[in-house]
């Protein structure tokens, strides 16, 4: 192992005194804290491409822990590596939007060029060519990250120009423009990713004063900010819509010495980039939001956990924090307020959905696998390092930043009962204006399909795969929690696609994002992903139509988290929406015969070997 | 502390059987002292709730909770042993033997295997529905008087937490994600771990499979002879039962 | 305990075979003991190595079927069977999952496995004396599959009786409620898989 990853380059991790320095250095820049295993772990990756036995027993050694521990915080994120990757690593987003925009023919292009396949490392170390879940970039699709630079809106032509480029030992960022270095954070951003803002709402994508919100919010009493959150009804824009006041509330009614407010920008649900645009153009009221929310529960310290797909934004982040800190709205005696001091920190992710779990979310921010925690305790009593902990959604924290602004009525005028406020649509697929729409609640499916011109939906996914798919007879339906619930993701469909090649796909996702801590989400997904295969196959009997709902049923009662609860949604909400996709694909077995084995193919590898036909299944076996 | 906890007792019941509870107690560690049998894989006496094998699965209160992490909670109605659990329970346990490669006619471990016995327990008789995912795993007989047969591992981490909290050696730990997590040892080998015969991680309590077998004393106990040839698995506490 | 059918019933017709097996379920019916009598009085035995027919003289009320599928005459055999039996009753561990015979589907690391496991066994084995070098191959051999498949993955099974080899008892119950109709499960003291 060690020395494979001599192969690689002059400045890999040998068991040289010095490869292990660097590497103790970089856990000393952490203070050897176990706590920063997953920032220590990215940034050995970054350095040496790969994550090697020997740079774990150093790490191990450093932050005080065995080396299992570090291997399985390293074996659990996808964007590291426990064998050598390319200098140039080449992640083309495998999305099934980007799959139905050309992205076969891109990574076709990518593999001429490069001269490996997908999943390869190229022998000289030079470049890995890999696919990645969606990385938020559906309405630009097909997408690619290559290193920490994101390419859009790829053709077979681009990526083939991009590779020679590669290849001819240009760096990834002169694919975007040979000044990149001399732009802004925010112009470099804008240069690789559009913001596709269709439709601008009165709360977050409109004008927005600066710290309007939280100039109020240090006038009042935690207290009163609390129930001025409570009384908007704000609830989370995840996904999961716990109301946002009663969560500052838990927290701030838990008489622990510390508090910590986490904000969750690990947008992964496929289709799903409202953050993306959030962070990129209103980083300042989601850090106003943060920080509202550390003087309503007694905080001092916030993390802010971006997904590894959105590092282009790191550096657009961290200065929007030093800007701040100098400005004197971050760091002590905020906006001049005696003891009121609140600091926030970037975490990378580091390619793993189900981090966007509250608990995982957690999990991960302490160093630990992405998993979800034991509930209860629950993370407003007990969470990151133990202590209570408010975990919202980018979406959420720039909402409470404009509540205390205009007024919790102003809020919660808007919108339809219950579900109040704005929202911010993300919107990718078949129709011609995809992007973001911000809209109030209680919009049909219908209206929102005519604003994105995409009339010809045969089928819109309402938040992502663990969503619900539904098909034009319920297009009249509202996006309301109450009704369609939607972290944001709005995916079209058009009566061209395969609905069962969309839902094997989600499963995949599935599959690829489980934990893997529980059995009916580790084992039961498995089975569910191989029962669609058979459908589309064509070898699927009218009995397992039965199977798939019982396995679903199964999957969804014994998961110990969000996912494993939501997963089996693709196969549930077409089976209800879409009947007639699995029931076509179906026909009785012959003599209860099974049409799944297939003696052809079970007995081919024989023939070759005995170098003969079969006297009792190849009719004739004089050939 | 004795004392608080008597003060804080209450009363929930699990199939309409009343049960006694102290604060903080889960309902797994209330129902176990009232002799009242809840199954479970990935929960073991004297070490940590993990709630991963989700074989103890109870509707309480309406919601479905793993027995072994949920408090028990006063007055509350728990269901353990309807047919719907049931159901649910063979359906895990019939994952968790198709996940790996369980061959209890040639294992070590058969007639003292939980895997084995809960399938006696729940039933798993009928033929399956499910997929064989037939996996690659790694058998490691680097150790002089213990051998890991991965094959049978069903990741409850018994092992884990056994090594971790017990022993304080940390012998063991989950790697991976997803349908790719497993337990790995600390090391290349188990040869190269600290790892003891005499460890309590090692101990036949703790894996409740044939994955950790230690060396020289296979078939001390004939088949036929062993602890779920003798007893329904869980008849230790039902007999507590009063 | 069962309770014999009663004598008014028609008798049946019953079948078995043994494909990738080692023959022991076969010899567990035979530790039904004296209670073959009894059951004798109950069943005709159609094809079967017990009376060495082999083909189905008439359709079979049950067929009972020990071991897996390892080659392509135990489907061929296993096929026949579903065909010619109204009800198929898989008879102890190889014909539920696969059994022994089944370790050779996990154990394969390489590109064509089959042709690996037969190099192993017939030549590369480090307990092998094979002079000739060769992996048997005459005609009249059946082909082997790629793995070895339980039977429920061949064909529908109604029933298993498991264990390794089933136990005479377990056996003898099993089929006394199935060909009384009385056959509501197992007791659970008889489950066993070894």
């Amino acid at each position: 192992m060690i020395e494979n990853s001599n192969q690689i380059g002059s400045d890999s991790p040998v068991v040289s005194s010095r490869g292990a320095e660097d590497i103790a250095a970089i856990c000393n820049k952490y203070g050897n804290d176990k706590h920063r295993m997953l920032d220590i772990l990215i940034e050995v990756q970054d350095r040496w491409r790969c994550i090697s036995p020997a740079s774990m027993d150093v790490i191990a050694s450093q932050t005080d822990l065995t080396r299992i521990e570090v291997e399985g915080v390293a074996s659990f994120y996808s964007f590291l590596s426990l064998t050598p990757k390319g200098r140039v690593t080449i992640r083309l987003c495998d999305d099934i939007v980007d799959r139905f925009c050309g992205l076969e023919e891109v990574a076709t292009a990518f593999e001429e060029v490069l001269g490996i396949k997908m999943g390869q490392t190229s022998n000289d170390g030079a470049f890995s060519l890999e696919y990645t879940p969606c990385i938020g970039m559906c309405d630009q699709a097909p997408a690619a990250m290559v290193n920490d630079i994101v390419l859009t809106r790829l053709t077979p032509d681009k990526a083939r120009a991009a590779a020679h480029d590669l290849k001819s030992g240009q760096r990834p960022e002169s694919l975007i423009s040979d000044r990149f270095g001399s732009f802004s954070a925010h112009q470099q951003a804008l240069r690789m990713v559009d913001n596709n803002i269709r439709h601008a709402g009165e709360v977050l994508l409109g004008p927005v004063p600066n710290d309007a919100g939280l100039a109020n919010a240090v006038g009042i009493t935690p207290t009163q900010i609390v129930n001025t959150v409570e009384d908007s009804q704000l609830r989370g824009c995840g996904g999961a819509g716990f109301t946002a006041g009663r969560k500052w509330r838990f927290a701030a009614s838990d008489p622990a010495e510390k508090h910590f407010v986490l904000c969750n920008a690990d947008e992964g649900e496929p289709g799903t980039f409202k953050d993306r645009v959030l962070l990129t153009e209103r980083p300042h009221l989601l850090i106003e939001g943060m920080t509202i929310c550390a003087r309503a529960i007694g905080a001092q310290q916030g993390i802010l956990y971006l997904r590894g797909e959105y590092v282009y934004l790191r550096d657009l982040l961290e200065q929007v924090l030093d800007d701040r800190r100098r400005r004197g709205l971050l760091g002590t005696d905020i906006m001049g307020v005696k003891r009121f001091n609140f600091d926030i920190r970037i975490q990378m992710g580091a390619g793993a959905y189900v981090c966007g779990e509250e608990g995982a979310l957690i999990s991960s921010c302490e160093g630990l696998p992405g998993e979800p925690k034991t509930r209860p305790p629950f993370p407003v009593n007990r969470g990151y390092l133990g202590y209570p902990t408010v975990v919202n959604n980018v979406e959420t924290f720039c909402h409470a930043a404009r509540i205390l602004d205009r007024g919790a009525d102003w809020f919660r005028a808007m919108g339809a009962e219950g579900s109040h406020g704005t929202k911010l649509f993300s919107v990718c697929g078949d129709c011609l204006n995809p992007g973001i729409y911000e809209l109030p609640y209680g919009h049909t499916v219908w209206e929102l399909l005519e604003m994105v011109s995409g009339q010809d939906a045969a089928a819109v996914q309402v938040g992502g795969p663990s969503g619900t798919m539904i098909a034009r007879d319920s297009f009249h339906r509202r996006l309301t929690f109450d009704d369609l619930a939607t972290g944001g993701a709005i995916i079209v469909f058009n009566g061209q696609r395969n609905i069962l090649e969309i839902v094997e796909y989600y499963m995949s996702f599935f599959v690829h994002e489980s934990c893997g801590y529980c059995t009916p989400c580790r084992v039961g997904n498995v089975f569910l992903q191989k029962a669609i295969q058979k459908f589309r196959q064509g070898l699927a009997n009218p009995e397992d139509i039965e199977y798939l709902k019982d396995l679903s049923g199964t999957i969804i009662e014994t998961s110990r988290c969000g996912l494993g609860m939501t997963s089996p949604n693709p196969i549930l909400s077409t089976l209800q929406n879409f009947p007639l996709v699995y029931s076509t694909m179906t026909k009785p077995s012959k003599n209860r015969i099974r049409d799944t084995f297939d003696i052809q193919s079970a007995i081919d590898g024989a023939r070759k070997i005995a170098k003969r036909r079969s006297h009792i299944f190849d009719r004739d076996f004089t050939q | 502390m004795t004392d608080n906890r008597r003060d804080s007792s209450f009363t929930f019941t699990i199939d309409g059987v009343e049960i006694k509870a102290y604060a903080g107690q889960t309902i797994m560690e209330a129902a176990d002292a009232a002799g009242v049998y809840i199954p479970r894989l990935c929960d073991h006496q004297g070490l940590r709730h993990q709630g991963s094998c989700r074989v103890c699965t109870v509707k309480a209160g309406g919601r479905s909770v793993s027995a072994c992490t949920q408090p028990a909670a006063p007055g509350q109605g728990v269901e353990n042993e309807t047919p719907h659990l049931t159901k649910m329970r063979r359906d895990l346990v019939e994952m968790l033997f198709h996940e790996g490669n369980h061959l209890c006619p040639i294992c070590e471990a058969s007639g003292n295997c939980e895997l084995q016995a809960m399938a006696y327990r729940l039933d798993m008789t009928d033929a399956t529905k499910f997929p064989y995912l037939e996996p690659c795993r790694p058998l490691d007989a680097s150790h002089p008087d213990i051998a890991l047969d991965t094959n049978r591992c069903i990741s409850c981490g018994r092992c884990i937490r056994a090594s971790q909290d017990v022993d304080g050696k940390g012998v063991f730990g989950y790697v991976g994600r997803g349908i790719h997590r497993r337990v790995a040892v600390n090391g290349d080998k188990l040869a190269d771990t600290n790892a003891e015969v005499t460890d309590h991680a090692i101990s036949r309590e703790v894996c409740p499979v044939g994955c950790i077998i230690r060396k020289r004393v296979g078939f001390v106990t004939p088949i036929g002879e062993r602890e779920f040839d003798k007893g329904l698995i869980g008849h230790e506490i039902e007999e507590r039962r009063t | 305990m069962t309770e014999p059918a009663p004598p008014e019933l028609p008798r049946a017709r019953i079948a078995t075979a043994s494909l990738a097996g080692c023959f022991g379920c076969h010899m567990a019916i035979l530790d039904i003991d004296e209670r073959l009598i009894e059951l004798m009085n109950l069943v005709d035995v159609d094809r079967s190595p017990l009376t060495d027919k082999k083909r189905f003289t008439q359709r079979c009320d049950i067929g009972i079927i020990e071991g897996g599928c390892c080659n392509e005459e135990n489907v061929h055999v296993l096929h026949d069977f579903r065909r010619n039996c109204d009800v198929l009753i898989a008879l102890g561990q190889c014909a539920i999952m696969g059994g022994l015979p089944a370790m050779r589907n996990a154990i394969m690391h390489s590109d064509a496995p089959l042709r690996e496991c037969l190099v192993e066994a017939y030549i590369s084995g480090p307990y092998i004396r094979n002079t000739t070098h060769n992996i048997p191959n005459d005609p009249a051999l059946p082909l082997l599959l790629d793995e070895v498949y339980p039977c429920s993955q061949v064909v529908e099974i109604d029933y298993q009786i498991p264990g390794c080899a089933p136990s005479g008892d377990i056996i003898f119950d099993t089929l006394g409620a199935l060909l009384s109709g009385r056959f509501r499960g197992f007791e659970r003291d008889m489950i066993r898989f070894d």
